[in-house]
């Protein structure tokens, strides 16, 4: 068992509220901001690190970088401004990979 | 036929080695799979449940924390917030499902997880609520985040693994069995060949001998 920290990127009135439950948040919002952050959380041993949809659009490329990797895991979260849809797609996208057709979530 | 190989026994022994090995390994990976397909549809549900909670959830605490900071200001919600509500340290873990290395995580905290960081003089009661709605769901938000990456690592490893059964059931196996047949057969007509000129030699000096004796029997009357 390690101990280690988890973020929150994004823009300010999305994930400033995730500071009163302890998290580490950045307020980041443009793409290679995000994008050195993300590397750089990683870099700083983060075990999970969630991000707004919005911004997890932008720093597309970093994710994927880390999508193999045991840690850190990165989430798409909502923003203030709403559900994207990001993560459902990702998902599914995922069911599609493992089963080779989207069985599950048909009515989706 | 796509490779060549030498009709010789020792090469026959080999490549009958070689498919028993892919036939075993192709059956392995074959129920590597269908095991790793069985976990990830139940992980998958399970992440499926946990998004659509914590994202209603989180847009749930985004409106109030929005309202909140229209009663306030955004000074005031950002000095209210200032100061972290606990030093947050979590304990993780690795966990092996079917050979794909997946994280686990754990909140080593303090147990009570509805503390309200700031002073109740200046915040609006919206911004208490939504501080109080999100670390109920900050669990849910770990377990999501297990579960997520779990379902990215496993569906990476069985697409690799399909490939790899697909490779052994629809290349290598036909493949070693093409080439034990055309080397069976080449061995097979060899061995005809040979028994042929065998035959046909052995009439041959039959014939001879026949005709010797006749010319013998010839002279000597």
């Amino acid at each position: 068992m390690e101990k280690r920290k988890i973020a929150v990127i994004g823009d300010p009135s999305s994930v400033m509220i995730f500071k009163a439950i302890g998290l580490d948040v950045f307020y980041e919002e443009r793409k290679n901001q995000i994008e050195k952050r993300i590397h750089s959380l990683a870099g700083q041993g983060y075990a999970v690190i969630y991000i707004t949809e919005k911004a997890a659009v932008l720093a597309q490329e970093a994710i994927e970088l880390y999508a193999t990797a045991t840690f850190p895991a990165i989430i798409p979260i909502p923003s203030s401004e709403g559900v994207l849809g990001i993560g459902m797609k990702k998902l599914k996208s995922n069911v599609e990979k493992a089963v080779g057709a989207d069985i599950l979530f048909k009515e989706g | 036929m796509a490779v060549r190989v030498n009709p010789t026994r020792m090469e026959l022994t080999r490549l009958k080695k070689r498919l028993t090995t892919a036939v075993r390994g192709h059956k392995l990976l074959k129920d590597k799979r269908d095991e790793m397909v069985r976990q990830f549809i139940i992980y998958i549900r399970r992440n499926y449940e946990l998004r659509a909670e914590v994202e209603k959830a989180v847009e749930n605490v985004s409106v109030r924390f929005s309202l909140a900071k229209a009663q306030m200001g955004a000074l005031r919600i950002s000095e209210a917030l200032l100061y972290p509500a606990r030093a947050a340290v979590y304990k993780v873990d690795e966990r092996n499902v079917m050979s794909v290395d997946v994280p686990t995580i754990k909140y080593t905290g303090e147990e009570e997880t509805t503390e309200i960081p700031y002073a109740f003089t200046f915040t609006s009661s919206a911004l208490d609520s939504a501080v109080i709605d999100l670390s109920e769901l900050l669990p849910k938000l770990l377990e999501l985040a297990e579960v997520e990456k779990t379902c990215n690592l496993l569906a990476d490893e069985i697409e690799k693994t399909r490939r790899r059964v697909n490779a052994l059931e629809y290349v290598m196996i036909p493949e070693f069995k093409s080439s034990i047949k055309f080397i069976t057969m080449k061995l097979e007509e060899n061995d005809r060949a040979s028994l042929v000129r065998l035959m046909k030699a052995k009439e041959m000096m039959a014939a001879a001998a026949a005709k010797a004796d006749k010319d013998r029997m010839a002279s000597a009357r």
